[in-house]
């Protein structure tokens, strides 16, 4: 979407409003946080007003532990969006994270053709604007 | 409960051509009109007879159509949000106002210039996740990252699958080449005259890994409309009706988030078959082909191993040896489907399996076809089933 696409950066970016917002501002002070129910503590993700599991609205934004396993992938050769034109191939992976959310992200230190199930990883943070930092993921020692 | 088994027929069916052309020569609007009035005449009905229309969200509205059609009452009209799943799913939907007696004659159009308008599929949901499928956590949660458009997010199911089960891309393959085959005796399908074996397949470029570009619907400018209504009002029609046995419509949870289910194989028609399948009163062994939404290979494996045709894992060797081809054990998209034939959101499926249920299928037709299976597939893997009988 053009307005919400920086001039220098050239690529989708998301929405900077509401929860979603809030989620990414955590990102851009290098801290990943998921709401956790307050009522039963089960973590969820993508951001959501009532807990799926007891009807909760009261949650708060708690702190990943930032490891996860890779859980599926898939390796982009054909930019179906000009703008990653420059950065094919690239794999987008879907990571599994410790506490149980899975968020789609990139891993920027493994070539896609060595990617492998459940490799563990840790969260890093990429600010590709001045306003949005990006959960990326690198490969984990365990 | 009331059912809706063996109480509602398609009665007329109707398409325009399958092109890829550089330029539109009309607008979705326009393409699916020409569909309708192919499907009632099929029907043997006039314009004016039609009281409900439902169409496919984002292309055209019911008013507009009923306008050119010169239908000046028109009694109900809805479309399921449920995106390409939604040609199966307003059968039904028609059917139960029908049923109810809300109206008569159910029109279900569905067409685009898929292909050369500028309705580009590609450009214009990566452009709009909002307006197409994706929506608010695609926008937020997926885009940003480099996944944009459909072949990107289901090659993760495919990937998981082959990681867990062993698939192979050749059995990915076998979907492709049977598809195709079934293509070289369907002159309305894009790819007529252009067979392709397991060597093309496997040399074909990749678009999205393990999604090669063979693995992926033909994007297309065409149309297909039907006509629905009662068994009764059905016999007195042009031709011979084909009788609703078996529905069932299902989302994946959560249906707005493919990243964070359970289990990620999950699929609308997991839910939707089961369904189907009761209301219908038959198992598996009874249907003699299957038109199963095709927009890429590995999602026909995945929908046949949801829907019960064979275990979990179980799906890639099920489609090998020729099992899904014509001749085989359960022939699947016996007009080339998407991949094949060309992408008209699976109402080419509806058509095609009222064809071979009325017998018109000519060189593809399934010999003595009496029952059969059409499953629609939308957003992150919303599902409907309908199950019909000749």
């Amino acid at each position: 979407m053009t307005e919400q696409t920086s001039q220098a950066y050239g690529k989708p970016l998301p929405s900077m409003e509401g929860t979603t917002g809030e989620f990414y501002q955590h990102c851009k002070n290098h801290e990943l946080r998921f709401q956790r129910c307050k009522e039963c503590g089960t973590w969820r993700h993508v951001p959501r007003d009532m807990c799926a599991q007891c009807g909760s609205w009261e949650w708060e934004w708690a702190k990943s532990s930032g490891r996860g396993k890779l859980h599926t992938w898939t390796v982009v050769t054909f930019p179906m969006h000009p703008s990653y034109a420059d950065e094919v191939p690239y794999a987008v992976t879907l990571i599994e994270m410790e506490e149980g959310p899975r968020v789609v992200s990139r891993i920027v230190d493994v070539a896609p053709q060595d990617l492998r199930m459940g490799m563990p990883v840790e969260v890093i943070f990429a600010a590709v604007t001045d306003d949005v930092t990006l959960p990326k993921f690198r490969r984990a020692d365990t | 409960m009331i059912s809706l088994k063996d109480q509602i027929c398609v009665v007329g069916i109707g398409e325009t051509p399958f092109r890829r052309p550089k330029e539109p020569d009309g607008t979705n609007l326009s393409i699916q009109l020409k569909a309708c009035e192919a499907a009632i005449a099929d029907a043997g009905l006039k314009n004016k007879d039609i009281d409900c229309i439902l169409p496919i969200e984002g292309l055209a509205h019911a008013e507009e159509m009923a306008v050119n059609l010169g239908i000046a009452d028109l009694r109900y009209q809805a479309t399921v949000r449920i995106a390409a799943a939604a040609p199966q799913s307003h059968i039904m939907t028609g059917g139960m106002a029908i049923h109810a007696g809300i109206c008569n004659y159910a029109l279900i159009p569905v067409g685009w210039y898929g292909y050369s308008g500028s309705i580009r599929v590609r450009t214009v949901m990566a452009d709009n996740p909002l307006v197409f499928s994706g929506g608010p956590t695609a926008r937020d949660f997926y885009y940003p990252h480099g996944m944009n458009v459909p072949p990107q997010w289901f090659s993760f199911m495919a990937r998981y699958h082959m990681n867990k089960y062993g698939t192979t891309r050749e059995q990915l393959g076998a979907v492709a080449i049977a598809f195709r085959k079934h293509a070289q005796l369907n002159p309305h399908a894009l790819m007529y005259g252009k067979p392709m074996t397991m060597e093309d397949y496997l040399g074909c470029r990749m678009i999205s890994d393990p999604y090669c570009l063979f693995d992926c619907s033909l994007e297309c400018d065409g149309a297909g409309a039907i006509v629905v209504t009662t068994a009764e009002r059905a016999r007195d029609l042009n031709k011979k009706p084909v009788t609703l046995m078996g529905f069932g419509q299902g989302q994946p949870y959560p249906a707005d988030d493919l990243s964070n289910r359970a289990d990620i194989l999950e699929m609308g028609v997991t839910k939707a078959a089961p369904r189907a399948f009761e209301m219908a009163g038959i198992t598996h062994k009874d249907i003699d082909f299957a038109q199963i939404y095709d927009a890429f290979g590995f999602q026909v494996i995945e929908q046949i191993e949801e829907m019960g045709f064979c275990k979990r894992g179980e799906g890639g060797p099920f489609v090998e040896g020729g099992r899904i081809e014509l001749g085989g054990e359960l022939p699947v998209n016996t007009a080339g489907g998407l991949m094949s034939e060309g992408h008209v959101m699976g109402m080419n499926h509806i058509i095609e399996a009222v064809r071979q249920l009325r017998g018109e299928a000519g060189d593809h037709q399934v010999k003595d076809a009496e029952i059969g299976l059409s499953t629609g597939f939308g957003d992150f893997m919303d599902g409907s089933v309908v199950i019909l009988r000749r």
